[in-house]
């Protein structure tokens, strides 16, 4: 075992934590969340400039070959910052999708550009009532037109007001549930049919309603084989948690940062409130929190691009249980132990805390984790 | 022992409940079950029904409009608004003010200021809390100088909730920066139309202006405007807190969140079966419930041995750590249930005449921005910190 970065991990540690120090004061983020794009176009083409919108992905398609632990780095520097670009879903999850189900083609045209930063992916697999289960599919795709016709409703895609492209998930064969039988498509937002319903959520970035009305799509634009997506989806919403889970320290050291501070300066009964020795506790049991979630984001990295088993599985869902957890309680903790001030939204704190709350409303929350954990339970 | 309620108590409950299904407009109980912003003239109409009942103002004497109901009665009382989506009475005048004017308050006070409050005339501020004193509010620095018939009142109050709306803030005001600090702190009632008072607004997390600073500068209040003696208000603040804190356990409020959270549990659905079917979740609704079982035979029993003996004391503070824990463990399983829902923030929809599109018939709006204010449950009124503190101290003799 060995905890240590290499040098080059090193540099893009620095690269990301310098460019999000200049990018993300917190009254450039309030700008930023409040304009019609919901995001710094300026911070994102940074992003590709920099190449790191490039960084996961193999160096035929014109990447750096990063793993888990790069994109871990990514991620966390990407948190601390509170950060509004939806890289997680275009990078991660969308260029995951693409990279591992594209075809040369769809790699060539598309996936080129997300690498480059210069087209946004959007990932629409959530539905009304799905509540989590990617295999919980109504939206339809028939065969039609030499392509498909899709039908549907995709609820709160992150990104997706922005994305160039959204992928997906549809029903080509069997019920409701089923695995078997879901495919994925790239859609064209701007495609008649497309309806999209924008808003902002809760904790600063914005998302949409994506409804789907007899959308013709080609046949170029299925992704990977009809019916097949399911092992896909599965395996690149493990790593969406994994990069999730590393997004969530980020906000946990700083929400843990400035609650020290806080109770160093806060004075009350003549003495800083860290001298409370019920404060100092809550302030530990935080920290420990902070501790097993940065632990469990760095298993979660180094599962994150092997080999689907269920070894891997089991990791990723004990990461989302134990960050999702753990990033409530610094939230709730943080405001708490803020008093009065904790609940502004004038305090960058409470940004944080919300955004870690919402954490738990991304790729399923504790309680999908548990059951899922407590389903495979291993007996030696 | 016998925990039923009587017959009377019974009788007692239909006759509320009647007046209820008959009188509470349904436009204002709709917003409450949605969670949506109620405007002051929702507030007002709803007084003012409840006024001509003689149901306004329930912990007063009857001599000033008030019942003779006991603690069995205004639990049910409660127990029933919030069940039928009754907006909660706004407590800064009637349950804050108003019981420290009765116990403290000239004649004079008593005839001016208790029907105002009863009628809705004048709205109420509380204006305790300032930046450099919160749980330590006996450090507070706003101060009052006597000038003939006059106080000149300078400082800065803040988290004052509904001061944009309020006519009249009761403040607590140093009269006597010598003496040591609980000493020199005096009772103001203080209109807030005076020359030199300026509100801004604090808009918390969930994006809502419920609470301000406020600013006081060269302010003249009448010398008759001081309740109970000079230097003697910190008397007032502690007994005005016990009555705050019983309230603040908010069981009724409690049982309407929970019963509104198994409701959506059963109409939501996923898989194409009601989310209640899922095991985990029956068992955190079971969990919580029976926590809030047993809060209510708390709160009943300790305020049934103060009937007896006077108000409650630290007990009040056990009632409020926990009644404050279990409405936040009902709204942080609301959230949960609505699953990626709780990320779109429809400040619109929230709005008092929303009647545009709405994005989910199901995921209400406010059931995000509700779990994230609700925070404020274990801040506010004593923070749940200081509430372990006084029941170590005062009860369990640490
Ligand atoms: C939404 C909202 C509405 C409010 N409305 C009003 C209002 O209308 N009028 C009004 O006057 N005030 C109001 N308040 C103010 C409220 O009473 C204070 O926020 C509260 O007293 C805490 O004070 P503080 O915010 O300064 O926090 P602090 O006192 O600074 O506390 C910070 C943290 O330290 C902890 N702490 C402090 N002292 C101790 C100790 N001795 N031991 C252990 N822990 C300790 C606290 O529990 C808290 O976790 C409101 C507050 C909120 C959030």
């Amino acid at each position: 075992m060995d905890f240590k970065l290499s040098e080059e991990q090193q540099m893009l540690q620095d690269t990301a934590a310098r460019q999000v120090r200049d990018a993300y004061p917190f009254e450039k983020r309030e700008q930023y969340s409040k304009s019609e794009l919901g995001f710094s176009q300026d911070f994102w083409n940074q992003l590709g400039e920099l190449g790191l919108t490039a960084v996961p992905f193999s160096e035929e398609l014109g990447g750096f070959g990063g793993g888990g632990v790069e994109t871990m780095l990514i991620m966390t520097e990407l948190g601390r910052g509170l950060t509004l670009e939806p890289y997680l879903q275009s990078v991660i999850h969308g260029g995951g999708l693409l990279a591992q189900l594209g075809s040369d083609a769809q790699k060539e045209n598309v996936l080129a550009e997300v690498a480059a930063g210069s087209l946004q992916l959007a990932v629409a697999l959530e539905e009304p009532t799905s509540l989590y289960n990617l295999a919980d599919v109504s939206t339809t795709a028939k065969a039609a037109n030499g392509g498909y016709l899709l039908n549907g409703r995709k609820a709160v895609v992150i990104g997706g007001h922005s994305a160039g492209k959204i992928i997906v998930s549809a029903r080509t064969s069997g019920g409701q549930c089923d695995e078997a039988g879901i495919s994925l498509f790239l859609v064209d937002p701007s495609a008649a049919g497309v309806k999209r319903r924008v808003f902002p959520t809760i904790d600063g970035r914005k998302a949409c309603e994506l409804l789907l009305d007899n959308v013709q799509v080609a046949l170029d634009d299925l992704l990977g084989e009809e019916g097949e997506a399911f092992a896909a989806l599965r395996y690149q919403q493990g790593r969406a948690i994994a990069a999730q889970a590393a997004l969530a320290v980020g906000y946990m050291q700083e929400l843990c940062n400035l609650t020290l501070d806080y109770l160093k300066t806060r004075k009350q009964f003549g003495v800083p409130i860290g001298k409370f020795q019920v404060l100092q506790h809550r302030m530990v049991d935080m920290q420990t929190e902070l501790e097993q979630a940065t632990s469990m984001a760095m298993l979660a990295a180094c599962h994150a691009d092997a080999e689907d088993n269920a070894e891997r599985t089991r990791v990723l869902t004990a990461a989302k249980y134990i960050v999702t957890r753990g990033a409530r309680f610094v939230a709730e903790q943080a405001i708490q132990l803020h008093g009065g001030i904790g609940m502004t939204w004038e305090y960058n704190g409470a940004h944080y805390a919300k955004a870690l709350v919402m954490i738990g409303h991304e790729f399923g929350d504790e309680d999908t984790a548990l059951k899922a954990y407590a389903k495979d339970l291993e007996v030696a | 022992m016998n925990v039923n309620y009587t017959a009377e108590e019974l009788a007692f409950r239909d006759e509320v409940r009647a007046f209820l299904s008959a009188e509470l407009p349904t436009d204002i109980a709709q917003k409450v079950k949605l969670g949506k912003h109620l405007s002051k003239e929702d507030h007002q109409r709803w007084q003012k029904i409840l006024s001509k009942r003689g149901w306004y103002a329930p912990g007063w004497p009857v001599e000033f409009g008030g019942t003779t109901w006991g603690p069995v009665e205004k639990h049910i009382f409660d127990e029933e608004c919030a069940a039928f989506g009754a907006p909660r009475s706004i407590p800064f005048g009637v349950n804050m003010v108003a019981p420290v004017i009765i116990k403290f308050g000239t004649e004079a006070q008593k005839a001016h200021y208790l029907p105002r409050i009863l009628d809705g005339t004048d709205w109420w501020c509380q204006g305790y809390s300032e930046p450099g004193a919160g749980s330590d509010l006996a450090s507070l620095k706003t101060r009052a100088v006597r000038d003939g018939d006059h106080y000149i009142v300078n400082g800065q109050k803040t988290w004052t909730t509904l001061g944009q709306h309020a006519d009249w803030i009761f403040c607590l005001v140093r009269t006597d920066p010598e003496a040591q600090q609980q000493r020199g702190i005096s009772f103001l009632l203080i209109d807030m139309k005076t020359p030199g008072i300026t509100v801004r607004p604090i808009i918390t997390l969930d994006g809502d202006h419920e609470v301000n600073e406020v600013f006081f500068q060269d302010v003249k209040v009448p010398v008759e405007n001081l309740v109970g003696e000079e230097n003697k208000g910190w008397t007032c603040a502690k007994y005005l807190l016990t009555h705050e804190r019983t309230g603040l356990a908010g069981i009724g409020a409690s049982k309407a969140a929970l019963a509104g959270l198994k409701r959506a549990a059963t109409r939501l659905q996923s898989g194409g079966k009601p989310l209640l079917d899922d095991p985990l979740l029956r068992l955190q609704i079971a969990e919580v419930e029976m926590q809030l079982m047993a809060i209510e035979m708390s709160t009943l029993r300790i305020l049934a041995a103060a009937k007896e003996g006077g108000v409650p004391g630290a007990e009040s503070s056990i009632l409020k750590v926990k009644g404050t824990e279990i409405r936040q463990a009902i709204t942080n399983l609301r959230r949960k249930i609505i699953g990626p829902y709780a990320l779109p923030f429809l400040e619109e929809e929230l709005e008092l005449d929303y009647d545009g599109d709405k994005l989910h018939e199901d995921a209400t709006p406010g059931v995000a921005p509700i779990y994230f204010n609700m925070r404020k449950l274990s801040i506010f009124g004593g923070s749940n910190e200081i509430q372990k503190n006084i029941v170590a101290k005062m009860i369990l003799e640490l």
